[in-house]
C-alpha cells in the first residue's frame, strides 16, 4: 500500500518543504508618502482611517450626490488635496503611477478601486488643462464652428 | 403516461469535438472584442451617442426573445395536454434556457462598466421595466429549471403541469416586459406604442418555434437518431400560423402610424427613405422574414422535404434578426421631433438621420451570445438524458 | 468663507428690497432664497431651480454657453463628434412653412417627471429634491436606457478613458452624462456657467432663478410673458423654458 503511494509521498514532502520559503515572495510593502508637517493630521484617527476610510468615502458620496451635503471634512477632494502632493523634485504621481498614494497600498492589497476612472487624481492645481486665460475662447468657438460646418445636415441623408 | 426512452447523446465523435471546439472559438473571439471595448471604451464601436444601442442588442433581443418562444413546446405539451408534443418538451425547457443565457451575457458584456453587475442586482428602481425584467430573466432561469427537473425526476413528475403552467405564465409576463423596454419609451416617433408587447410575444413564437426546429432537426441528424416526419409536420404547421400572425401584427403596427399624421415622418423613413432600414425592413423582415416563408411552408410539393424546413426556419431568423434590426437601430436612427414643423440642425445630429456602421467588436460579441447559447444545448443533451432515443412516428 | 459670505448677504437684504437678481460680484448672483443652502444641510423642494431662455436674444453663430459649459466640466473633444460629450449645444431652427429662423441652447432640460429617471434600473438617474436631475456615476452601469428614453437627446455617453477631469464634473468611461445645471455652482449660490457667460457676453438670453419662488426674476418673468417647454405636449413639466418658440 505505501509502496504504492511512496512516489506521491515524496512529491508531497518535496513541496512540503518549501512551505517555510512561503512568505518571503517578492512583493514590496507599500510605500506611503504621507503628507509633510508635524502638526498634520488626517480628520480622522490614522488607525481608524486605515480600516475605515471605504466607508467614510462611500457614505459621503451618497450625502454628496443625492443631499447635496458638501461638508469638507470627508470630501474626497480634500482628501486628495492632502494626500497626493509632489515630491522632493516637483513631481505629482498620477493613478497611473505605481507611486500615486492610494493605488500604493491598493496594489499591495489586491483590491481594485474605481474612484479615479471618474475623479481626478491629483490637486486641480496640479493638472495642466488649457486655461481659458492662456487661449482666449475663440479658439473653442472655433472648434464648434468647424464641428456645425462639418456637420451640413442633408435632406433624405441616409445610407 | 407513454414510457418515452429518453438518452442522453454519445458525443464522443470527432464531429462533435469538432463543433464544441468552433463554438468555442467563436466565444473565444467574442470575449476578446469584449476585452477591447471594455478596455477602450465603446468609441471603437460604431454605437454612438446618436445611435446607442446597436448590434449586441440586436442580437440579445432576438435571443431573449426566442428564448421565451421556445419554452412554447413544452407549454403545448404541459399546459394545453397535447401528448404529441410531451417528448419534446426537455429539449423545449432546455432551449429556453441556453437562448436566454447567451442574450443575457451579451447584454452584460456591453454594459459600459460590466464590472458593476453586483450593482444592478442590489440597487433597483422598481419604475423601470429593466429591473423588472432583471426579475423576470434571472426568475425565468429559475421556474424553467425547476419545470425542466420536474420532468425529469419520477417523483416530482406529478407536479411538472403545474410548474408549467407557471413557466408559461412567466414568460409571456417576461416577453411583455421585453416589448416594453420599447413601447414604454415616449421620446421615440417609432416606439411609444402598446403595441410592442403583444408583437413581441407573437414574434417570440415565431422565433422560438423556427430555432427549435433546427436544434432538433441538427440533434437527430448528427446523433443518427430517428426523427419521425408526423412531429415535424405539426411543427411546421405551428410556424405556418406564428409567421402569419407576425405579419399580422407588424401590418397594423404600420398601418395604423400610417394613419396618424404625427407619426408619418418615422413611417417613410422606415418605409420609403431609410437607405439600409428600408431594405432590411422589407426585403429582410417582411420577405425573407415573412412571406417566403409562408410560400414554402403552404406550397405544395415541398411538404415532406426536411432541407426546405430547415431553409424556413434560416429564413425566419433572418426576419427575426431583421425585425430587431429595423425595431432597436431603425428607430433610433429617425431624429426625435422636438421642433414639429421646423428644419433643425446642431452640433449633436438634431434633425439628421444618424449614420451606423455595425463594428466587427459588436457583430463579433453578438454571434458570441448565439454560441453560448449553442454550447449550451450541445453539452447538455451529452450529460443529461433531453433527448428520446427515437422520435419515430408512432405506428 | 461661507460664514463671512452669508453675514454680508443677510445684511444686503435687509438693505434692498429690490426683486431682480444682483450681482455682486462676476459670477455671485443674489438667488431669492433667504440665505444660501449652508454646506451641511440638505436640499430640499422647497426650492426648485429652473431656466428661462429668451431665444430672440439668442444669436446664431454665437456659443458662449457652449464654450463656458465645456471650460466649466473639462469637456474636451477627442475629435469624434458623434462619440464626444455635449451637455448643452445650440440647435438651429428653420420653420419649413414660413421660413423663420431661430437657434436656441438645448441642455437637460431637468423634466419634474423625466423619463430618464423612470427608465433607469439601478436609480443611477435621479432627480434631486430641489428639481436637478443628475447621473449618480457611482452605481450607473453604462446600460444606456435613459438615453434611449430621453425626448431631448441630452444625454452622452463616455465613450473613451478619461483622465485629468475638473472637480466640478467627476466624469469616466462608460457612464451616461448631462447637463447638471451646474449643481456645484449652484450649491453654492452661483449660477450655472452657461448662464454666467451669456450674461457676460452681454446676450442676456439666459435666467436662472427658483421656480418656487413667485418673487424671484424667473418667475415673474414666466408670469408676465410666459415660457413654452420643448415637446410640451408629453407634459413632462420641464425646469427649462423657452420664449420664442
Amino acid at each position: 500500500m505505501i509502496k504504492r503511494f511512496l512516489p506521491n509521498t515524496f512529491i508531497v514532502a518535496a513541496l512540503a518543504m518549501l512551505f517555510p520559503f512561503a512568505g518571503t515572495a517578492d512583493v514590496p510593502l507599500p510605500v506611503i508618502n504621507e503628507p509633510e508637517g508635524e502638526d498634520v493630521e488626517c480628520v480622522e484617527p490614522e488607525d481608524d482611517m486605515i480600516r475605515n476610510h471605504m466607508n467614510y468615502i462611500l457614505h459621503q458620496r451618497d450625502e454628496t450626490m443625492h443631499r447635496g451635503i458638501r461638508t469638507s471634512r470627508h470630501s474626497f477632494a480634500e482628501c486628495i488635496d492632502c494626500h497626493v502632493q509632489p515630491d522632493e523634485q516637483g513631481n505629482i504621481a498620477s493613478i497611473d503611477s505605481n507611486e500615486h498614494f492610494c493605488r500604493t497600498c491598493h496594489e499591495y492589497s489586491a483590491v481594485t478601486i474605481d474612484c479615479f476612472d471618474c475623479h481626478a487624481d491629483r490637486p486641480q492645481e496640479f493638472i495642466e488643462r488649457e486655461k481659458p486665460a492662456d487661449h482666449p475662447p475663440v479658439s473653442l468657438q472655433q472648434q464648434v464652428h468647424q464641428l456645425l460646418s462639418a456637420t451640413e445636415p442633408t435632406a433624405g441623408d441616409s445610407k | 403516461m407513454k414510457k418515452i426512452d429518453y438518452k442522453e447523446i454519445e458525443g464522443k465523435s470527432l464531429a462533435y469535438y469538432g463543433l464544441l471546439g468552433g463554438l468555442g472559438l467563436i466565444i473565444l473571439v467574442a470575449l476578446l472584442a469584449v476585452y477591447q471595448m471594455e478596455h477602450e471604451g465603446h468609441y471603437i464601436t460604431g454605437m454612438t451617442n446618436q445611435i446607442v444601442w446597436g448590434m449586441p442588442h440586436v442580437f440579445a433581443v432576438f435571443l431573449i426573445v426566442a428564448a421565451s418562444g421556445a419554452l412554447n413546446v413544452a407549454s403545448i405539451a404541459s399546459v394545453f395536454k397535447k401528448e404529441a408534443y410531451e417528448p419534446l418538451a426537455r429539449l423545449s425547457g432546455l432551449l429556453a434556457i441556453a437562448l436566454l443565457a447567451g442574450g443575457l451575457v451579451i447584454l452584460l458584456l456591453d454594459l459600459g462598466r460590466p464590472d458593476r453587475l453586483i450593482v444592478a442586482m442590489t440597487y433597483y428602481n422598481f419604475k423601470s421595466i429593466f429591473a423588472w425584467n432583471i426579475f423576470l430573466y434571472t426568475g425565468f432561469f429559475a421556474i424553467v429549471g425547476v419545470y425542466v427537473w420536474f420532468m425529469m425526476d419520477h417523483n416530482m413528475y406529478k407536479f411538472k403541469k403545474k410548474a408549467g403552467l407557471a413557466a408559461f405564465i412567466w414568460r409571456l409576463i417576461l416577453t411583455t416586459g421585453t416589448g416594453s423596454i420599447f413601447g414604454f419609451l415616449v421620446a421615440r416617433s417609432a416606439y411609444d406604442a402598446a403595441l410592442m408587447a403583444p408583437m413581441f410575444i407573437i414574434m417570440s413564437f415565431a422565433f422560438g418555434l423556427a430555432i427549435f426546429i433546427l436544434v432538433l432537426m441538427a440533434s437527430y441528424k448528427w446523433t443518427g437518431r430517428e426523427l419521425g416526419d408526423d412531429i415535424l409536420v405539426r411543427l411546421r404547421g405551428l410556424l405556418g400560423v406564428f409567421v402569419a400572425a407576425v405579419l399580422y401584427f407588424v401590418a397594423v403596427y404600420h398601418l395604423t402610424n400610417l394613419y396618424i399624421t404625427e407619426h408619418h415622418g418615422v413611417e417613410k423613413f422606415i418605409l420609403l427613405e431609410g437607405g439600409q432600414f428600408t431594405q432590411v425592413f422589407w426585403i429582410g423582415q417582411i420577405i425573407l422574414g415573412g412571406l417566403l416563408p409562408l410560400a414554402l411552408i403552404y406550397a405544395p410539393g415541398v411538404r415532406d422535404s426536411r432541407q426546405v424546413l430547415g431553409l424556413i426556419c434560416g429564413l425566419i431568423i433572418i426576419g427575426g434578426l431583421s425585425s430587431m434590426y429595423t425595431i432597436i437601430i431603425g428607430g433610433q436612427a429617425y431624429p426625435l421631433e422636438m421642433f414639429p414643423g421646423y428644419e433643425v440642425s446642431s452640433t449633436f445630429f438634431d434633425g439628421v438621420v444618424s449614420n451606423y456602421t455595425p463594428s466587427s467588436y459588436e457583430v463579433a460579441l453578438g454571434l458570441g451570445g448565439v454560441a453560448i447559447a449553442m454550447v449550451i444545448v450541445a453539452f447538455l443533451i451529452k450529460v443529461l438524458p433531453f433527448l428520446p432515443a427515437s422520435l419515430a412516428d408512432k405506428q | 468663507m461661507s460664514d463671512a459670505v452669508n453675514h454680508s448677504r443677510r445684511s444686503f437684504l435687509e438693505k434692498t428690497a429690490a426683486v431682480g437678481a444682483i450681482t455682486i460680484a462676476p459670477g455671485i448672483m443674489l438667488h431669492q432664497v433667504a440665505s444660501a443652502k449652508p454646506d451641511d444641510q440638505p436640499v430640499t423642494d422647497a426650492v426648485r431651480w429652473g431656466m428661462l431662455i429668451n431665444t430672440n436674444k439668442c444669436e446664431d453663430g454665437c456659443t458662449d454657453c457652449v464654450d463656458a459649459c465645456n471650460a466649466e466640466h473639462g469637456l474636451v473633444g477627442n475629435n469624434r463628434p458623434e462619440t464626444d460629450t455635449q451637455y448643452i449645444r445650440k440647435v438651429t431652427l428653420r420653420e419649413k412653412q414660413t421660413g423663420h429662423e431661430l437657434s436656441l441652447p438645448l441642455m437637460c432640460q431637468h423634466c419634474e417627471t423625466a423619463p430618464c429617471v423612470d427608465v433607469c434600473p439601478t436609480g443611477a438617474s435621479f432627480k434631486r429634491k430641489d428639481g436637478i436631475a443628475l447621473v449618480d456615476k457611482h452605481i450607473c452601469i453604462g446600460c444606456r436606457y435613459c438615453m434611449m428614453a430621453c425626448p431631448f437627446k441630452a444625454r452622452s455617453f463616455v465613450h473613451e478613458q478619461v483622465r485629468n477631469q475638473t472637480l466640478s464634473a467627476p466624469r469616466g468611461k462608460g457612464t451616461v452624462e448631462s447637463c447638471t445645471m451646474c449643481v456645484h455652482r449652484v450649491d453654492k449660490a452661483q449660477v450655472p456657467a452657461c448662464v454666467e457667460a451669456c450674461t457676460q457676453g452681454e446676450h442676456h438670453a439666459f435666467i436662472f432663478g427658483d421656480l418656487n419662488d413667485p418673487n424671484s426674476e424667473i418667475s415673474q418673468e414666466l408670469a408676465k410673458h410666459g415660457g413654452k417647454q420643448i415637446r410640451a405636449d408629453l407634459k413632462l413639466n420641464t425646469g427649462v423654458r423657452y420664449q420664442g418658440i
